[in-house]
């Protein structure tokens, strides 16, 4: 994955970049796979490696597939990244450790959700769902807007033609 | 330190995002930058949840320990938000596209700083 | 690539299978990995695959705008629904408990609304951004 990465930082060919990004969600969804989270993994092998390439493929199509060559040289962002990168590593030390039983997010509402009360096998669709409906409506709701918002970004096609065929939308 | 690789795997994606993100002038690329910055926090998410010997929460009489499922659920909504944003940039890229005939930073800025140049210069006389 | 053989003969062959899958990981979400989200992402790529197969133009004939537009909107429409039945039958907001004289089953039939609302605003409108930006692609080129 990091192979991937950083090729991807490399390349300058857009299109090569795009299957590369859906290469690396493939990889992403086999790490997520193996730490147990099925849903979250069917959901970034489905979106990730398939939407989102498709899109990125068509928006492409409407744009120029080469990546011009920088004009600035790349040490300001690199030593910004990196100092960024430092400083989430040493506020990561802070966090605890991998498979710690007693860390907080495995002691407060997680152990109700496992009781099981709404008799639905699966805990996430139980959660995504019931528990934290709210949550989903708003989230729905995000993903409705956000259609919308596309679609008055790129509904303005009959520009260049007079108006009485922009009239023909409507019915 | 053991314990801790994983962020440190997260924190190296997050660091590659960023990068993209900052170096890159071409908004395509910029937006994949976006992407692999938004699955460095799915890891973020994810791994602390993860307990060895658990299986996926999936309630089953064989099993006892499962791994938490909080997470999954947060990541989940976040994966199908974060596609939908990224279609969003993807259609503000096209129109700035049609509008400047470029998707490269550095030339719409370019463009930018003519068109208030030659205003200026329009200006001036009257 | 509409005269591409082997590709209309696999497209053939797979697209039921697809929004079958799709079918499946809908209503077996429950006990399995699956759900509304990941259905509705299946279901518009089956059809985003049958349109690079066939030319949106022929996909838009099957699949019209309208019907797209209204599953975007129907699906939230059904989300709320849900919340607002439980105001009806007398219980917050987005309570599933009073859906049915059984607790448990009522939990059950918002949970299964609730999936289909996400799945069809999820289908929604990832089938309407492909279109989007397949029919600005071909008015230009």
């Amino acid at each position: 994955m990091a192979i991937a990465v950083l090729t991807l930082l490399l390349t300058r060919n857009l299109f090569s970049v795009i299957v590369l990004s859906g290469i690396y969600s493939f990889l992403m969804a086999t790490i997520l796979v193996a730490l147990d989270a099925v849903d979250v993994a069917m959901t970034e092998a489905s979106v990730g490696a398939g939407i989102s390439t498709v899109l990125l493929l068509g928006a492409l199509s409407l744009c120029k597939s080469e990546e011009a060559t920088p004009a600035h040289k790349p040490w300001l962002p690199l030593a910004v990244s990196l100092s960024v990168g430092a400083l989430l590593v040493y506020g990561a030390l802070g966090l605890p450790g991998f498979n710690d039983t007693a860390a907080p997010m495995h002691q407060n509402v997680v152990p109700r959700y496992m009781q099981n009360e709404v008799d639905v096998p699966n805990v996430v669709t139980a959660v995504l769902a019931s528990f934290r409906g709210y949550d989903t409506l708003g989230e729905t709701t995000v993903v409705f807007t956000a259609g919308a918002g596309l679609i008055a970004l790129l509904r303005r096609r009959k520009k260049i033609e007079p108006v009485e065929s922009g009239r023909k939308d409507d019915a | 330190m053991i314990g801790h690789f994983s962020y440190i795997v997260t924190v190296f994606l997050m660091v590659a995002g960023l990068y993209i993100l900052i170096a890159c002038s071409n908004l395509i690329k910029k937006l994949v930058g976006l992407s692999i910055f938004q699955t460095s926090v799915y890891l973020l998410y994810i791994v602390p949840g993860k307990l060895v010997g658990g299986t996926a929460p999936i309630i089953s009489p064989q099993y006892t320990v499962y791994s938490n499922p909080l997470p999954h659920v947060l990541i989940l909504t976040a994966i199908v938000v974060g596609v939908a944003t990224l279609a969003l940039g993807l259609a503000l890229a096209v129109r700035i596209r049609e509008a400047y005939g470029s998707i490269e930073e550095d030339e719409i800025l370019a463009r930018d700083h003519a068109v208030i140049a030659t205003e200026a210069a329009n200006e001036e006389p009257l | 690539m509409k005269n591409d053989l082997v590709l209309r003969v696999i497209g053939k062959l797979l697209i039921p299978f697809i929004l079958l899958f799709a079918l499946y990981v809908q209503f077996h979400g429950d006990f399995g990995p699956g759900g509304g989200f990941q259905a509705g992402v299946i279901i518009a790529a089956g059809i985003i695959f049958y349109a690079l197969i066939h030319g949106v133009a022929t996909t838009r004939r099957i699949v019209p705008d309208c019907l797209v537009e209204t599953m975007l909107a129907s699906g939230v429409l059904i989300y709320a629904g849900v919340g607002l039945a439980g105001l009806l039958f007398g219980g917050n907001y987005l309570d599933y408990f009073v859906l049915d004289p059984n607790p448990v089953l009522g939990q059950h039939r918002g949970i299964f609304w609730v999936e289909v609302g996400v799945a069809t605003t999820v289908s929604g409108v990832m089938l309407k951004i492909y279109y989007m930006f397949a029919s600005r692609s071909g008015s230009e080129d």
